[in-house]
Order: structure tokens, then C-alpha cells, then sequence
């Protein structure tokens, strides 16, 4: 495993910045930029993973009891989910300090 | 030893380019670039070059195809001048910053407004911090042979930075002067095949121009720059060992009948043959006068310049390009070089050569003459302007 982006020195850095090891993606954890969340009603929910088409951060997943959700880590509070759910199971709500 | 022929420099420029074998050149013609595209696409159209040209629809598009071509690994050259070249600008950074070994040549010309397709070096000046090597010549014969050294160069493992070769606008690039070009088997051997360790390949996938966040941007520029500083020991071997086989030789700063004088005149470009006759001239009059050549521009010569200038009291700068609101950028480079000195030169800062305008013997020696009298106090004035019109 590579080290985390901040323990890279610049000698850590390959010529001309490539990227040698595939899925480092992964470990931008973009739940960062986060200011809306998407909150669930799941009564609603008709496992149809519209949701997760479209997330263009794909980083929706089906839970054990096959609903849809987001994970929180990835989740950048776009609100695309939200509004193509065609039965209106998402609510996006602001983000609250942790 | 080959022999000398009488051809356009820009003809013997493509000659140069095929005997480096490049696969692939993109290019879009522009003045006064123009001869250079169009005598390679002959070349590769009457099947004397095998050769990818992709005649693009613009300068962005042909540094971009630039990328794409040298990412994969493939020998790559392009040209351009002026206009052209700013098109290219941020692309540019893109090429150094993936450390892409594209080699190009520029024609220097002058950037609009007012339109001029005439040469001087705001072109080269503008792209001063793209991150590429820039090497200037001052005739045909340096032309042909550095274009053929920028190769070397750019596709040195310890290097794998893009490389502009400048040559002036007109004056050099649309005369015929006698030059030998090197005999191809030696240029073969000289130039060994381009190995880049990290191209696009399905057996070794790799992610090029990621993106950096900012805990990682800082290290990604330190690591470049940390490269830049070697690249300057890689290109005096190559010229050394240039030497050695082709038996000319090429320094970063070049001096000219400059020992022991206190004063010199510094020039890049085609204008350092005039200012030599000018030099000559007034020596043979007694005057104190040298000249010293930049050759290589960035990386920016620092030692080799410090070196060259020890014991020198005046230091005349001839800047073909201008600053605004600032001066001369050769001559503001000299002095940034020459601060940490004990002895400081004076530098004396003189812009000229713009757009196509000439500079004769003449008026060299009415610049030089000018640098090195009493009467030259600045007084608040940062550059003086050759052969304006009161």
C-alpha cells in the first residue's frame, strides 16, 4: 500500500506525477466538500437504484436489506440522487459540523 | 568532415528533424514558421520520412496531440512562432509538468498588437516559466545542430523535459546559409532510441496528469524543479560529447574576445554575428569590449554567467523584447544573477530588435559606445530604446 498523500515527499513523487498504483481514488476521501447531505426515507424506497446510476461519485451501495445509501466518505452532498429518485426517498438537509 | 551547402535554414531545419526520425510531428503553419511544416509534410507525404503528421486544426490542438503522441512514447516534434506559440501557452506547463520529452522549434516573432509577423523574442520571453529548456541560436549551422542535440537532451533519462529550439524570425529562419548537416549514420549513433520510463501501455497502466490536491501540489512542483537543477549537467555532456563527434562545440554562455575586458555586451540570437563585426570594429579602435552569448536560457546559466562576468565593471544588455512597465528581461535576469556578488557590474539595460527591426553593425557600435561612456547615467530610467524615433 502507498502512503498516505500527506506523508509524500516530493522523492515519493514519480516523473511527472504519474500514478503508478491503480485505486488510489479511493483514498481522496471527497465526503469532504460536503454541505448538503441526503437523508433517507426508506418506506418510500422501491430498490429501483436509480440512485445509483446516476451518482456520478459512485459511491452508492446496496445495504444488507438491499436499500439503496450513500457512503459518507465519498458522498460530495451533490444532491443528483435526490433528484432522480422517482419516489422521493431523498431529502438532501444541510450538513451539520461534526 | 561532410560538406557545406547553400540552403534555407528552415529547409535544413526539417532535414535535421528527419534525421532524428521522429514519429510523430503535429503541426499548424504559421508565419514565418511556416517553411519548416511544410518542407516535413512533404517529406512524410513522398514517403522520405515514415512519419506521423497530423496537420491539426490550431497550435492548442497541435500541443496537445504533442502530449498525447509523447505520452505514448513516440519521438515528437513540433514548431511554431508568435501567435502560435501563446495558443500553445497552457499546454505548455502540461508538457513540462508530465515531463514529456517533445522537442519544438520557434520561430521568434513578435506577439500582436500592433499585428507584426517580423521577428524578436516576446514570444520566447512569454513563455519564459512554461518549464521547458529553451536554447537560443544564432545560425543555421547551430540551428541544425541543436535541434538535433535538443533531442538528446529532452529524451535524457535524467532530464525528460521539453525542449524549444529559438531561432529568429526571418533572419535566420528564411536565409540560405552554407551548413553542414551531420552525416546521418553519426546523427544515429549519436542519438540513441527514445526510452521514456513512463509511457501508455496496456502491459504497465499508469493514470497520467492526475490531479494534486493541495497536501500533495507543492512536492509534485519540488520534485520538477529538483530535476530542472541537473538538467543543466545532462546538456553540457550532450554538447560535449556533440563536440567530440560533429566538432563543434556549444557552451551555455559563450564568450567572445571577452577576457580581461571591463566591459561587455551581452546578446541572444541571430544579432550576436552583427554585434561580433561591431565588437571587432571598435576594438580595432581600442576600445574595451567584449561580447557574451546566452545560449541557453532556461535552466538560467547562473554559474557559468557569474563566471564569465568576474572583473567585469559594465555589463550592456541588448534585449530583444520588452516588459512593460518593468525592462529589459535578459538584462533583469543578469542582474538577479549578479546581486549576490561581491563585485557588482553595472547592467545596463537596452531593448531593440523589435519587431523585425534591424540592427546594423552600425548601430551596434553607437549602443556599445553609448553602454560604455560616462554620459550613460540612468537617472530613474530602468532601459534605454534602440534607434526610437524623438
Amino acid at each position: 500500500m502507498a502512503k498516505a498523500e500527506h506523508e509524500l515527499t516530493w522523492k515519493d513523487i514519480e516523473i511527472g506525477a504519474v500514478v503508478t498504483e491503480p485505486g488510489n481514488a479511493a483514498i481522496y476521501k471527497t465526503g469532504d466538500w460536503r454541505s448538503q447531505k441526503p437523508d433517507y426515507d426508506f418506506k418510500r424506497c422501491i430498490k429501483c437504484g436509480v440512485c445509483y446510476i446516476f451518482c456520478p461519485e459512485a459511491c452508492i451501495h446496496q445495504n444488507k436489506a438491499g436499500f439503496f445509501e450513500a457512503d459518507f466518505y465519498y458522498c460530495k452532498g451533490c444532491g443528483i440522487c435526490a433528484y432522480e429518485c422517482p419516489t422521493r426517498v431523498i431529502t438532501m438537509r444541510e450538513e451539520t459540523e461534526k | 568532415m561532410s560538406k557545406r551547402v547553400g540552403v534555407e535554414v528552415s529547409i535544413a531545419l526539417g532535414d535535421a528533424v528527419k534525421m532524428v526520425n521522429p514519429d510523430v510531428i503535429a503541426a499548424y503553419p504559421i508565419t514565418p514558421q511556416t517553411h519548416i511544416v511544410e518542407h516535413l509534410a512533404e517529406l512524410v507525404a513522398q514517403g522520405e520520412l515514415d512519419a506521423e503528421y497530423v496537420p491539426v486544426e490550431s497550435e492548442h490542438s497541435a500541443m496537445s496531440a504533442c502530449l498525447g503522441s509523447a505520452a505514448a512514447g513516440a519521438r515528437t516534434f513540433t514548431a511554431t512562432a508568435g501567435q502560435g506559440l501563446e495558443l500553445m501557452h497552457e499546454v505548455l506547463y502540461v508538457a513540462s509538468g508530465m515531463r514529456l520529452p517533445i522537442v519544438m522549434a520557434v520561430v521568434n516573432r513578435a506577439l500582436s498588437a500592433p499585428l507584426s509577423v517580423w521577428g524578436d523574442h516576446s514570444d520566447a520571453m512569454a513563455v519564459r516559466d512554461t518549464g521547458w529548456i529553451q536554447i537560443f541560436t544564432e545560425n543555421g549551422q547551430e540551428v541544425v545542430d541543436q535541434t538535433i542535440c535538443a533531442f538528446k537532451i529532452a529524451e535524457h533519462h535524467d532530464v525528460l523535459f521539453p525542449v524549444m529550439v529559438h531561432l529568429d524570425g526571418f533572419h535566420l529562419s528564411h536565409v540560405i546559409e552554407p551548413i553542414e548537416m551531420p552525416d546521418e549514420k553519426k546523427v544515429c549513433e549519436y542519438l540513441p532510441a527514445n526510452t521514456n520510463p513512463f509511457t501508455l501501455h496496456p502491459s504497465k497502466p499508469i493514470a497520467m496528469g492526475d490531479f494534486a490536491p493541495p497536501v500533495v501540489f507543492t512536492e509534485a512542483k519540488w520534485a520538477q524543479e529538483k530535476a530542472m537543477l541537473g538538467v543543466k549537467k545532462v546538456i553540457n555532456e550532450i554538447w560535449d560529447e556533440f563536440a567530440v563527434k560533429f566538432g563543434r562545440t556549444y557552451k551555455p554562455v559563450e564568450c567572445y574576445k571577452c577576457e580581461g575586458v571591463k566591459n561587455v555586451l551581452v546578446t541572444m540570437g541571430s544579432y550576436s554575428e552583427t554585434a561580433m563585426t561591431a565588437v571587432d570594429n571598435l576594438r580595432e579602435k581600442g576600445e574595451d569590449i567584449g561580447l557574451i552569448r546566452i545560449r541557453l536560457w532556461r535552466p538560467f546559466p547562473f554559474e557559468e554567467l557569474r563566471a564569465v562576468l568576474k572583473g567585469v565593471e559594465n555589463v550592456i544588455v541588448l534585449d530583444r523584447s520588452i516588459s512593460p512597465g518593468a525592462s529589459g528581461t535578459v538584462a533583469s535576469e543578469i542582474k538577479s544573477a549578479m546581486y549576490t556578488e561581491k563585485e557588482k557590474p553595472t547592467v545596463k539595460s537596452y531593448i531593440g530588435g523589435l519587431g523585425g527591426r534591424d540592427i546594423t553593425v552600425e548601430g551596434f557600435e553607437d549602443l556599445i559606445k553609448d553602454g560604455i561612456s560616462d554620459r550613460n547615467e540612468y537617472n530613474g530610467i530602468e532601459f534605454q530604446m534602440v534607434g526610437v524615433r524623438e
